[in-house]
């Protein structure tokens, strides 16, 4: 042990990954993984590693998968939905294998404080057929990682790293090793590995299925995965995973009186759950996403003569994240509330643009626009904008998936609702909305599309954008949208009624127009 | 030794910057500490917050536990109300005056510092004359640092090197401000903190405090003047209530109060 620093979890992983020799790090900005990248890009220099924002989580995913191709030591990190966007690499990497170790990892948001669902990414690591180490700690980020990396080299396979916002977004102080050297070119030799023809991608999937007795055995073996059953006899034996392993440990004053299992390494290890069964009648299990574990051990019917507790009996709640509260009431040991609120009911305090936005003024200037149409459709995508649901704006009245503003608006479109349009920041319309305005080009579909080009990824910290500027003018002209369709407004107050104009003038096109409203982030202009 | 604080506020009210004054000097001190944060979405002026864990002994949750915090430490008085359920039974608040308004409904502002006064266990802290006093408006959430200091296992002067550090690139004009502020803050809880040890009642030690001039207040004659206010609370509090301006705690505040 080298010397001890205070980290956020997603931190801890980063300068582990750095310690570990990467040679490179990919991500695309996503609450709560950000600041896992953003610490390896500050410390690029100093490690001679290559860390450059990608466009999207494929994209980084695939430039990783190259990295580890040459034979270097690779992370790519996201969010638990952007593993979405990168579930195709993902998912075939498993079958091709890695070369370099390469880690990928994801940050679930349970709960939902900044996402739009609360998926499960062990879920995924399953699909794929790869290890997923669960870290309680930043100190087993840390360790973990280092793990994760060795792991990824025996196995010639990607390792799931999962992470929740609860340990993304704490810090601790923590204890690192010393640095490893970068892994020298070390390319993949010629082959069918990598080039998934269905001829050479049923070889690799084939032995992708055949390492899995070896993954099986090295969860058993694994200190992330701790079996203590204790001297005495007990009628209830607890199963937990990651963070919420701590909330149990809180519950019970760090001493449980009872045998417990802590699973930190997937595939979940089998014989150490049935150990723990027969020795107790009733398991509880205290894991924080989707009940993966109580699943696996119930299954469809049930362990005979034990009674398994968890999300799906409704000892714990279904949704939302766990909290030390939620667990010491089903590990019965609830305290009594002390002092009461003086304010009843307390008014919420919702998320909301902040003052001089430039999207409040877009908003207010689209508003008057659409005002005189019987039903406008206004789709919407992920970033600051989409605060522009809530009132006084109401402005817009869907946000799905990255992108999907420009989409959605072409089949509403397609289907005759009219007008349509969209409004989508310049970071998400260049991580997917490029190739759904390229296929309305195409078409010249009846809508408007709206880019308010803000010159940053505002959302999680105003991370660099790809494209900005008369950049992104290029991009939508090179996508084959008509020039003269192509406008561009400053969303002031001051130029509100000319905004407003040249909005209606571009509903009233009968074909595809785009709108780029332009101005600085207010957090940017601030500094 | 174990010292869970809960600190909250309004996205953008430097929070943040309050979790890394304390976790610094935690670290400095050789403690421990766990310290969750809330980022994206929420700290677009939203209800923000931070679950912070000091301690010589091993922490376990990131999260602090219903009815086991020491304290609330609010930059904004409305948002205390959110995290009563975590205070225990001996726990403390410390909270900013200054309502932040950026919702329709946010009930009047004399309704909202009256609601915590009624807590026995409430410091209302204008957090904007002491930042105001040392030409640092902005520094409001380091004078809620200096403010809590006297429930901490800390003193005001430990904070100065971590001071240094964070304000350093911002030059020497704004790092000596903010010490100043956190100083000023400080010398007002530990009085504010006397004052309430000394049996007096939560309103009437607030009407006292508001009327101190900041920088000049001396917590170790705390004492007398809990003596004074104890003896005749009524009387005291109308005396307080006739000044029209701010006035320093010296003798002569005393003895006004003494013969009130």
């Amino acid at each position: 042990m080298d010397k001890r620093e205070l980290l956020l979890g997603d931190e801890a992983v980063a300068l582990a990954a750095l310690h570990a020799g990467i040679s490179g790090a990919y991500a695309y900005p996503g609450t709560p993984s950000t600041e896992l990248f953003e610490f390896i890009e500050r410390k690029q220099e100093e490690y001679g590693v290559h860390a450059l924002w990608s466009a999207n989580e494929k994209v980084a995913y695939e430039e990783a998968l190259g990295m580890s191709y040459a034979g270097k030591r690779v992370i790519v990190s996201m969010k638990h939905v952007g593993l979405n966007v990168a579930a195709d690499p993902f998912m075939n990497s498993g079958v091709t294998g890695v070369n370099g170790g390469m880690v990928v990892c994801v940050a679930d948001d349970p709960g939902m404080h900044s996402s739009q669902n609360e998926q499960d990414s062990r879920f995924f690591a399953k699909f794929c057929l790869i290890p997923c180490l669960e870290p309680a700690t930043q100190q087993e980020a840390y360790d973990m990682t280092h793990r994760a990396f060795e792991l990824s080299e025996r196995f010639g396979l990607p390792i799931m790293l999962r992470l929740v916002t609860r340990l993304a977004h704490s810090r601790s102080d923590v204890a690192t090793l010393t640095g490893r050297s970068q892994n020298p070119i070390n390319k993949v030799p010629r082959g069918g590995q990598f080039t998934l023809l269905p001829s050479n991608a049923r070889v690799q999937y084939e032995r992708l299925t055949r390492v899995q007795t070896e993954l099986q055995a090295e969860s058993e073996k694994s200190p992330c995965n701790e079996l203590v059953l204790g001297s005495g006899k007990s009628s209830l034996g607890v199963i937990t995973s990651g963070i919420a392993h701590n909330y149990f440990m809180e519950a019970v004053g760090g001493e449980p009186p009872m045998p417990y299992l802590q699973v930190g390494q997937y595939p979940i290890p089998a014989a150490k759950v049935r150990d723990l069964v027969d020795s107790v009648d009733e398991i509880l299990v205290i894991e924080e996403g989707y009940p993966l574990i109580e699943e696996a051990l119930g299954g469809l019917v049930g362990v005979s003569g034990k009674k398994v507790r968890g999300k799906l009996d409704g000892s714990l709640p279904r949704t939302g994240e766990l909290d030390p509260a939620i667990v010491a009431k089903v590990m019965g040991r609830q305290t009594e509330q002390v002092w009461k609120r003086t304010i009843e009911p307390l008014p919420g305090r919702p998320p909301a643009l902040c003052p001089g936005c430039p999207h409040t003024d877009t908003f207010k200037a689209l508003n008057e626009a659409v005002a005189g149409y019987e039903q406008p459709t206004i789709t919407s995508d992920i970033g600051c904008y989409t605060l522009g649901f809530y009132p006084p704006l109401n402005a817009i009245e869907t946000c799905v998936d990255m992108g999907a503003s420009i989409s959605m608006a072409s089949g509403a479109a397609h289907a005759g609702l009219w007008p349509v349009l969209c409004a989508l920041g310049d970071s998400t319309f260049a991580h997917s909305g490029m190739t759904g305005l390229l296929g309305a080009a195409r078409e010249d579909v009846d809508m408007t599309v709206m880019i308010l080009d803000n010159g940053t990824v505002a959302m999680t910290g105003t991370q660099k954008t790809l494209a900005t500027g008369e950049e992104l003018e290029r991009i939508v002209t090179g996508l084959g949208v008509d020039p003269g369709h192509l406008r561009v407004i400053t969303p002031l107050s001051r130029h509100h009624d000319e905004n407003v104009a040249i909005i209606k003038e571009e509903i009233e096109h009968r074909g595809l127009s785009v709108i780029i409203a332009r101005r600085a982030c207010i957090q940017i202009k601030k500094r | 030794m174990k010292y869970d604080i809960v600190l909250a506020g309004v996205g953008g009210q430097g929070i943040l910057t309050i979790a890394y004054l304390l976790d610094n000097l935690a670290v400095r001190k050789g403690l421990r500490i766990k310290q969750s944060e809330v980022h994206g979405m929420a700290q677009r002026g939203g209800a923000v917050y931070s679950h912070m864990r000091i301690s010589d002994d091993v922490i376990i949750s990131d999260l602090i536990p219903d009815g086991a915090a020491d304290m609330i430490l609010s930059v904004e008085p409305l948002e205390v109300q959110r995290y009563l359920h975590l205070l225990g039974p001996r726990g403390v608040v410390v909270s900013s005056n200054q309502p932040f308004i950026n919702i329709t409904d946010y009930p009047p502002e004399e309704q909202v510092l009256e609601a915590l006064l009624r807590l026995s266990n409430a410091l209302l802290i204008n957090a904007k004359k002491i930042a105001a006093a040392s030409k640092s408006p902005r520094s409001q959430n380091v004078a809620m640092v200096g403010a809590a200091t006297p429930f901490l296992p800390f003193e005001a002067a430990d904070f100065v090197p971590i001071i240094e550090e964070l304000f350093a690139s911002k030059g020497e004009a704004v790092v000596n401000s903010n010490i100043q502020v956190l100083e000023n803050a400080s010398s007002i809880g530990s009085f504010y903190k006397e004052l309430l040890d000394g049996g007096v009642a939560n309103d009437l030690a607030y009407t006292l405090v508001e009327r101190i001039q900041v920088g000049s207040f001396a917590p170790e004659l705390a004492d007398d003047y809990a003596k004074a206010l104890a003896a005749k609370p009524t009387e005291c509090k109308k005396a307080i209530s006739s000044l029209d301006e701010d006035v320093p705690q010296e003798r002569a505040l005393l003895d006004m109060l003494k013969s009130a």
